[in-house]
Protein backbone atom coordinates (compact mmCIF):
# COMPACT_ATOMS: atom_id res chain seq x y z
CA UNK A 1 0.00 0.00 0.00
CA UNK A 2 0.97 3.41 -0.61
CA UNK A 3 0.53 5.95 2.36
CA UNK A 4 1.37 9.44 2.83
CA UNK A 5 1.40 10.47 6.62
CA UNK A 6 1.36 14.55 6.88
CA UNK A 7 3.07 14.98 10.54
CA UNK A 8 6.26 13.57 12.08
CA UNK A 9 5.17 13.94 15.40
CA UNK A 10 4.78 10.92 17.94
CA UNK A 11 2.07 9.52 16.58
CA UNK A 12 2.98 10.03 12.84
CA UNK A 13 6.87 8.66 13.60
CA UNK A 14 5.61 5.47 15.60
CA UNK A 15 2.66 4.60 12.56
CA UNK A 16 5.34 5.46 9.90
CA UNK A 17 7.54 2.93 11.60
CA UNK A 18 4.99 0.39 11.80
CA UNK A 19 3.75 0.56 8.45
CA UNK A 20 7.65 0.54 6.92
CA UNK A 21 7.71 -2.37 9.14
CA UNK A 22 5.09 -4.33 7.68
CA UNK A 23 6.29 -3.31 4.09
CA UNK A 24 4.33 -0.58 2.62
CA UNK A 25 5.64 2.42 0.95
CA UNK A 26 5.19 5.39 3.12
CA UNK A 27 6.29 8.84 2.58
CA UNK A 28 5.83 11.68 5.83
CA UNK A 29 5.55 15.27 5.42
CA UNK A 30 6.56 17.44 8.07
CA UNK A 31 7.38 21.13 8.49
CA UNK A 32 10.61 20.90 10.12
CA UNK A 33 13.41 18.53 9.46
CA UNK A 34 13.83 17.90 13.02
CA UNK A 35 10.78 16.04 13.50
CA UNK A 36 12.56 13.42 11.06
CA UNK A 37 14.73 12.06 13.63
CA UNK A 38 11.84 10.49 15.59
CA UNK A 39 11.74 8.27 12.49
CA UNK A 40 15.13 6.13 13.91
CA UNK A 41 17.80 5.06 11.12
CA UNK A 42 16.39 1.71 9.70
CA UNK A 43 13.33 3.89 8.28
CA UNK A 44 12.96 3.08 4.45
CA UNK A 45 10.22 5.45 3.55
CA UNK A 46 10.11 9.11 2.07
CA UNK A 47 10.63 12.42 3.79
CA UNK A 48 9.62 15.66 2.66
CA UNK A 49 10.01 18.61 4.16
CA UNK A 50 6.88 20.93 3.81
CA UNK A 51 3.43 22.21 4.78
CA UNK A 52 0.92 19.72 4.09
CA UNK A 53 -1.76 22.21 2.85
CA UNK A 54 0.50 22.55 -0.48
CA UNK A 55 -1.02 21.13 -3.06
CA UNK A 56 2.52 20.78 -4.73
CA UNK A 57 3.77 19.40 -1.32
CA UNK A 58 1.34 16.91 -1.68
CA UNK A 59 1.98 16.39 -5.05
CA UNK A 60 5.79 15.68 -4.28
CA UNK A 61 4.66 13.42 -1.66
CA UNK A 62 3.04 10.76 -4.74
CA UNK A 63 -0.44 11.62 -3.11
CA UNK A 64 -1.69 10.92 -6.92
CA UNK A 65 -0.73 7.60 -6.07
CA UNK A 66 -1.52 6.93 -2.26
CA UNK A 67 -3.96 4.43 -1.54
CA UNK A 68 -4.29 6.17 2.06
CA UNK A 69 -3.89 9.62 3.78
CA UNK A 70 -3.30 10.51 7.55
CA UNK A 71 -3.15 13.79 8.77
CA UNK A 72 -1.56 13.69 12.15
CA UNK A 73 -0.27 17.41 12.72
CA UNK A 74 -0.67 19.12 15.77
CA UNK A 75 -3.07 21.41 14.48
CA UNK A 76 -7.02 20.65 14.07
CA UNK A 77 -7.29 23.05 11.10
CA UNK A 78 -4.15 22.13 9.22
CA UNK A 79 -5.36 18.37 9.44
CA UNK A 80 -9.18 18.77 8.36
CA UNK A 81 -7.54 21.07 5.21
CA UNK A 82 -5.60 18.48 3.94
CA UNK A 83 -7.42 15.66 4.83
CA UNK A 84 -10.47 17.72 2.45
CA UNK A 85 -7.66 18.37 -0.30
CA UNK A 86 -6.87 14.66 -0.29
CA UNK A 87 -10.24 13.55 -0.47
CA UNK A 88 -11.23 16.15 -2.81
CA UNK A 89 -8.91 17.22 -5.26
CA UNK A 90 -6.30 14.03 -4.97
CA UNK A 91 -9.50 11.50 -4.88
CA UNK A 92 -7.01 9.70 -2.44
CA UNK A 93 -9.19 6.57 -1.62
CA UNK A 94 -8.90 6.37 1.64
CA UNK A 95 -8.43 9.24 4.05
CA UNK A 96 -8.07 9.59 7.65
CA UNK A 97 -7.67 12.97 9.96
CA UNK A 98 -7.06 13.24 13.68
CA UNK A 99 -8.77 16.02 15.10
CA UNK A 100 -8.35 16.86 18.77
CA UNK A 101 -11.41 18.90 19.24
CA UNK A 102 -14.43 16.87 19.91
CA UNK A 103 -17.56 18.65 18.31
CA UNK A 104 -15.25 19.55 15.29
CA UNK A 105 -14.68 15.66 15.41
CA UNK A 106 -18.68 15.44 15.27
CA UNK A 107 -19.45 17.64 12.48
CA UNK A 108 -16.23 16.52 10.16
CA UNK A 109 -17.27 12.87 10.35
CA UNK A 110 -20.79 14.19 9.93
CA UNK A 111 -19.55 15.45 6.33
CA UNK A 112 -18.78 12.24 5.29
CA UNK A 113 -15.75 13.01 3.86
CA UNK A 114 -12.92 11.65 5.87
CA UNK A 115 -13.02 9.14 8.72
CA UNK A 116 -11.72 10.95 12.14
CA UNK A 117 -9.84 10.18 14.93
CA UNK A 118 -10.45 12.25 18.48
CA UNK A 119 -7.64 11.51 20.85
CA UNK A 120 -9.45 13.45 23.53
CA UNK A 121 -12.69 11.21 23.49
CA UNK A 122 -10.65 7.91 22.84
CA UNK A 123 -8.64 8.64 25.93
CA UNK A 124 -11.15 10.02 27.86
CA UNK A 125 -13.49 6.77 27.35
CA UNK A 126 -10.40 4.85 28.09
CA UNK A 127 -9.81 6.65 31.35
CA UNK A 128 -13.35 6.15 32.23
CA UNK A 129 -13.34 2.61 31.85
CA UNK A 130 -10.68 2.42 33.94
CA UNK A 131 -11.78 4.61 36.94
CA UNK A 132 -14.70 3.12 36.56
CA UNK A 133 -13.55 -0.63 37.12
CA UNK A 134 -11.48 0.19 39.88
CA UNK A 135 -14.46 2.28 41.81
CA UNK A 136 -16.44 -1.50 40.73
CA UNK A 137 -13.93 -3.39 42.02
CA UNK A 138 -13.30 -1.52 45.54
CA UNK A 139 -16.94 -1.61 46.06
CA UNK A 140 -17.59 -4.86 45.57
CA UNK B 1 -27.13 42.67 11.28
CA UNK B 2 -24.65 40.48 13.75
CA UNK B 3 -21.45 40.11 12.13
CA UNK B 4 -18.16 37.90 13.66
CA UNK B 5 -15.03 38.77 12.94
CA UNK B 6 -12.48 35.97 13.70
CA UNK B 7 -9.11 37.52 13.62
CA UNK B 8 -7.85 40.96 14.93
CA UNK B 9 -4.99 41.87 12.80
CA UNK B 10 -5.00 45.12 11.10
CA UNK B 11 -7.91 43.46 8.59
CA UNK B 12 -10.22 42.12 11.17
CA UNK B 13 -9.53 45.65 13.42
CA UNK B 14 -10.44 48.06 11.20
CA UNK B 15 -13.42 46.17 9.26
CA UNK B 16 -14.89 45.70 12.96
CA UNK B 17 -14.40 49.40 13.21
CA UNK B 18 -15.95 50.54 9.63
CA UNK B 19 -18.86 48.06 10.72
CA UNK B 20 -19.63 49.24 14.29
CA UNK B 21 -19.77 52.68 13.08
CA UNK B 22 -22.76 51.44 10.24
CA UNK B 23 -24.16 50.47 13.51
CA UNK B 24 -23.92 46.70 13.15
CA UNK B 25 -23.49 44.43 16.13
CA UNK B 26 -20.03 43.49 15.97
CA UNK B 27 -17.72 40.99 17.75
CA UNK B 28 -14.28 40.05 17.10
CA UNK B 29 -12.34 37.20 18.36
CA UNK B 30 -8.75 37.10 18.83
CA UNK B 31 -7.15 34.73 20.08
CA UNK B 32 -3.45 36.86 21.37
CA UNK B 33 -4.45 38.44 24.54
CA UNK B 34 -2.39 41.70 24.39
CA UNK B 35 -3.39 41.91 20.83
CA UNK B 36 -7.09 41.25 21.83
CA UNK B 37 -6.71 43.83 24.76
CA UNK B 38 -5.51 46.79 22.82
CA UNK B 39 -8.40 46.44 20.19
CA UNK B 40 -10.79 45.96 22.80
CA UNK B 41 -10.66 49.15 24.35
CA UNK B 42 -10.72 51.26 20.82
CA UNK B 43 -13.60 48.66 19.84
CA UNK B 44 -15.44 49.47 23.21
CA UNK B 45 -15.61 45.81 24.33
CA UNK B 46 -16.51 43.93 21.19
CA UNK B 47 -14.09 41.87 21.60
CA UNK B 48 -13.90 37.69 22.79
CA UNK B 49 -10.82 36.12 23.60
CA UNK B 50 -10.24 33.01 22.48
CA UNK B 51 -9.67 30.75 19.07
CA UNK B 52 -11.69 31.28 16.73
CA UNK B 53 -11.61 28.17 15.35
CA UNK B 54 -12.59 26.30 18.44
CA UNK B 55 -16.12 25.24 19.11
CA UNK B 56 -16.24 26.03 22.58
CA UNK B 57 -15.53 29.73 21.39
CA UNK B 58 -17.66 29.66 19.07
CA UNK B 59 -20.57 28.67 21.01
CA UNK B 60 -19.96 31.50 23.06
CA UNK B 61 -19.72 34.07 20.81
CA UNK B 62 -23.31 33.55 20.01
CA UNK B 63 -22.29 32.12 16.45
CA UNK B 64 -25.84 30.18 15.80
CA UNK B 65 -27.42 33.58 15.97
CA UNK B 66 -24.67 35.18 13.17
CA UNK B 67 -25.75 36.91 10.20
CA UNK B 68 -22.19 37.02 8.84
CA UNK B 69 -18.92 35.32 10.01
CA UNK B 70 -15.95 36.93 8.33
CA UNK B 71 -12.86 35.14 8.97
CA UNK B 72 -9.75 36.97 8.57
CA UNK B 73 -6.96 35.13 10.09
CA UNK B 74 -3.45 34.89 8.51
CA UNK B 75 -3.89 31.48 8.13
CA UNK B 76 -5.70 29.91 5.51
CA UNK B 77 -6.46 26.60 7.14
CA UNK B 78 -8.23 28.40 10.43
CA UNK B 79 -10.01 30.66 7.89
CA UNK B 80 -11.28 27.24 6.22
CA UNK B 81 -12.42 25.89 9.55
CA UNK B 82 -14.02 29.11 10.58
CA UNK B 83 -16.41 28.97 7.91
CA UNK B 84 -17.17 25.34 7.22
CA UNK B 85 -17.89 25.40 11.15
CA UNK B 86 -19.97 28.25 10.85
CA UNK B 87 -21.71 26.60 7.81
CA UNK B 88 -22.26 23.12 9.18
CA UNK B 89 -22.24 23.02 12.33
CA UNK B 90 -24.11 26.64 13.78
CA UNK B 91 -26.17 26.73 10.27
CA UNK B 92 -24.41 30.63 9.62
CA UNK B 93 -25.83 31.57 6.01
CA UNK B 94 -23.33 33.59 5.00
CA UNK B 95 -19.20 33.73 5.74
CA UNK B 96 -16.42 35.16 4.06
CA UNK B 97 -12.94 33.92 4.09
CA UNK B 98 -9.64 35.61 3.83
CA UNK B 99 -7.20 33.60 1.45
CA UNK B 100 -3.40 34.12 1.81
CA UNK B 101 -2.12 31.70 -0.68
CA UNK B 102 -4.15 32.11 -4.56
CA UNK B 103 -3.76 28.50 -4.64
CA UNK B 104 -6.25 27.74 -1.88
CA UNK B 105 -8.96 29.76 -4.00
CA UNK B 106 -10.33 26.85 -5.82
CA UNK B 107 -9.62 24.25 -2.62
CA UNK B 108 -12.58 26.67 -0.99
CA UNK B 109 -14.59 26.73 -3.49
CA UNK B 110 -14.43 23.05 -4.10
CA UNK B 111 -15.39 23.13 -0.19
CA UNK B 112 -18.23 25.05 -0.38
CA UNK B 113 -16.75 28.59 0.91
CA UNK B 114 -17.64 30.56 -2.01
CA UNK B 115 -17.23 34.19 -0.84
CA UNK B 116 -13.37 34.29 -0.53
CA UNK B 117 -11.36 37.34 -0.76
CA UNK B 118 -7.44 36.78 -2.09
CA UNK B 119 -5.09 39.43 -1.07
CA UNK B 120 -2.50 38.47 -3.10
CA UNK B 121 -4.84 38.27 -6.40
CA UNK B 122 -6.09 41.50 -5.86
CA UNK B 123 -2.54 43.19 -5.51
CA UNK B 124 -1.55 41.04 -8.44
CA UNK B 125 -4.83 42.28 -10.45
CA UNK B 126 -3.61 45.32 -9.63
CA UNK B 127 -0.13 44.76 -11.00
CA UNK B 128 -1.47 43.54 -14.20
CA UNK B 129 -3.54 46.89 -14.81
CA UNK B 130 -0.40 48.78 -13.95
CA UNK B 131 2.00 47.04 -16.95
CA UNK B 132 1.26 47.86 -20.18
CA UNK B 133 2.54 44.64 -21.31
CA UNK B 134 -0.70 42.26 -20.27
CA UNK B 135 -2.63 42.87 -23.17
CA UNK B 136 -5.96 40.96 -21.22
CA UNK B 137 -6.84 42.36 -17.55
CA UNK B 138 -9.06 40.61 -15.04
CA UNK B 139 -11.29 43.66 -13.95
CA UNK B 140 -13.86 41.67 -11.81
CA UNK B 141 -14.93 38.34 -11.58
CA UNK B 142 -18.51 37.62 -10.01
CA UNK B 143 -17.80 34.09 -8.85
CA UNK B 144 -21.02 32.37 -8.21
CA UNK B 145 -22.85 34.35 -10.85
CA UNK B 146 -19.66 32.89 -12.91
CA UNK B 147 -19.28 36.22 -15.13
CA UNK B 148 -16.17 37.90 -15.46
CA UNK B 149 -15.01 41.49 -16.77
CA UNK B 150 -11.81 41.81 -18.82
CA UNK B 151 -10.15 44.64 -20.55
CA UNK B 152 -8.21 44.74 -23.51
CA UNK B 153 -6.27 47.65 -24.72
CA UNK B 154 -5.81 47.73 -28.42
CA UNK B 155 -2.74 48.37 -29.85
CA UNK B 156 -1.65 49.87 -32.87
CA UNK B 157 -1.19 47.10 -34.87
CA UNK B 158 -4.50 45.21 -33.83
CA UNK B 159 -6.72 43.48 -36.36
CA UNK B 160 -9.95 45.17 -34.89
CA UNK B 161 -8.94 48.96 -35.81
CA UNK B 162 -10.85 49.90 -38.67
CA UNK B 163 -13.53 47.39 -38.20
CA UNK B 164 -16.92 47.82 -36.76
CA UNK B 165 -17.74 45.56 -33.59
CA UNK B 166 -20.39 43.73 -35.33
CA UNK B 167 -17.71 42.29 -37.72
CA UNK B 168 -15.34 41.18 -34.95
CA UNK B 169 -17.25 37.76 -34.17
CA UNK B 170 -17.50 38.21 -30.75
CA UNK B 171 -18.85 35.17 -28.54
CA UNK B 172 -22.14 34.53 -28.49
CA UNK B 173 -21.85 34.85 -24.52
CA UNK B 174 -19.97 37.88 -24.52
CA UNK B 175 -21.02 41.51 -24.77
CA UNK B 176 -19.24 44.68 -25.30
CA UNK B 177 -20.51 47.59 -22.69
CA UNK B 178 -18.12 50.02 -22.69
CA UNK B 179 -15.15 51.50 -24.71
CA UNK B 180 -13.08 53.88 -23.34
CA UNK B 181 -11.12 56.11 -25.49
CA UNK B 182 -8.96 59.11 -24.89
CA UNK B 183 -10.09 58.49 -20.82
CA UNK B 184 -13.59 58.69 -21.94
CA UNK B 185 -16.11 55.95 -21.44
CA UNK B 186 -18.86 55.39 -24.59
CA UNK B 187 -21.00 52.97 -25.27
CA UNK B 188 -20.55 51.35 -28.19
CA UNK B 189 -23.04 50.08 -31.00
CA UNK B 190 -22.57 47.23 -33.53
CA UNK B 191 -21.07 49.98 -36.01
CA UNK B 192 -18.64 51.01 -33.75
CA UNK B 193 -15.18 51.06 -35.14
CA UNK B 194 -11.96 50.53 -32.81
CA UNK B 195 -9.20 52.88 -33.02
CA UNK B 196 -5.79 52.02 -31.51
CA UNK B 197 -5.10 52.91 -27.87
CA UNK B 198 -8.67 51.61 -26.71
CA UNK B 199 -9.67 50.17 -24.17
CA UNK B 200 -12.70 47.67 -24.42
CA UNK B 201 -14.20 45.86 -21.59
CA UNK B 202 -15.98 43.06 -22.47
CA UNK B 203 -18.43 41.02 -19.92
CA UNK B 204 -18.34 37.44 -20.23
CA UNK B 205 -19.82 33.89 -18.68
CA UNK B 206 -17.41 31.45 -19.87
CA UNK B 207 -14.11 32.01 -20.04
CA UNK B 208 -12.89 33.48 -23.73
CA UNK B 209 -9.27 35.33 -22.75
CA UNK B 210 -7.91 33.51 -25.64
CA UNK B 211 -10.16 34.47 -28.18
CA UNK B 212 -10.54 38.47 -27.09
CA UNK B 213 -7.30 38.50 -26.98
CA UNK B 214 -6.94 37.36 -30.97
CA UNK B 215 -9.86 39.65 -32.11
CA UNK B 216 -8.78 42.71 -30.01
CA UNK B 217 -4.95 42.63 -29.50
CA UNK B 218 -4.00 40.05 -32.43
CA UNK B 219 -1.42 37.40 -31.93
Amino acid sequence: MNVVILGCGRLGAHLARRLDREGHAVTIVDRSSDSFARLGGDFRGTMILGTGIDEDILRRAGIESADAFVAVTNGDNTNAMAAEIAKLVFKVPRVVARLYDPVREDTFHALGLMETVCPTVMGSDKIHDIVMDKNNSKAQ
Amino acid sequence: MYIIIVGGGKVGYYLAKILLNEQHEILVIEKDKRKGEAISVELGGAVQRGDGTDSLSMEEAGMSRADLVVAVTGDDEDNLMICQMAKKKFGVKRTIARINNPKNEHIFKLLGIDNTVSVTDLILAQIEREIPAQSLVHLLTLREAGVSFVEAKVPDDSPAIGKPLRDLRIPDDCVIPLVIRNGKGIVPHGETVLAPGDEVVAVTTTNHDDVLERIFCGG
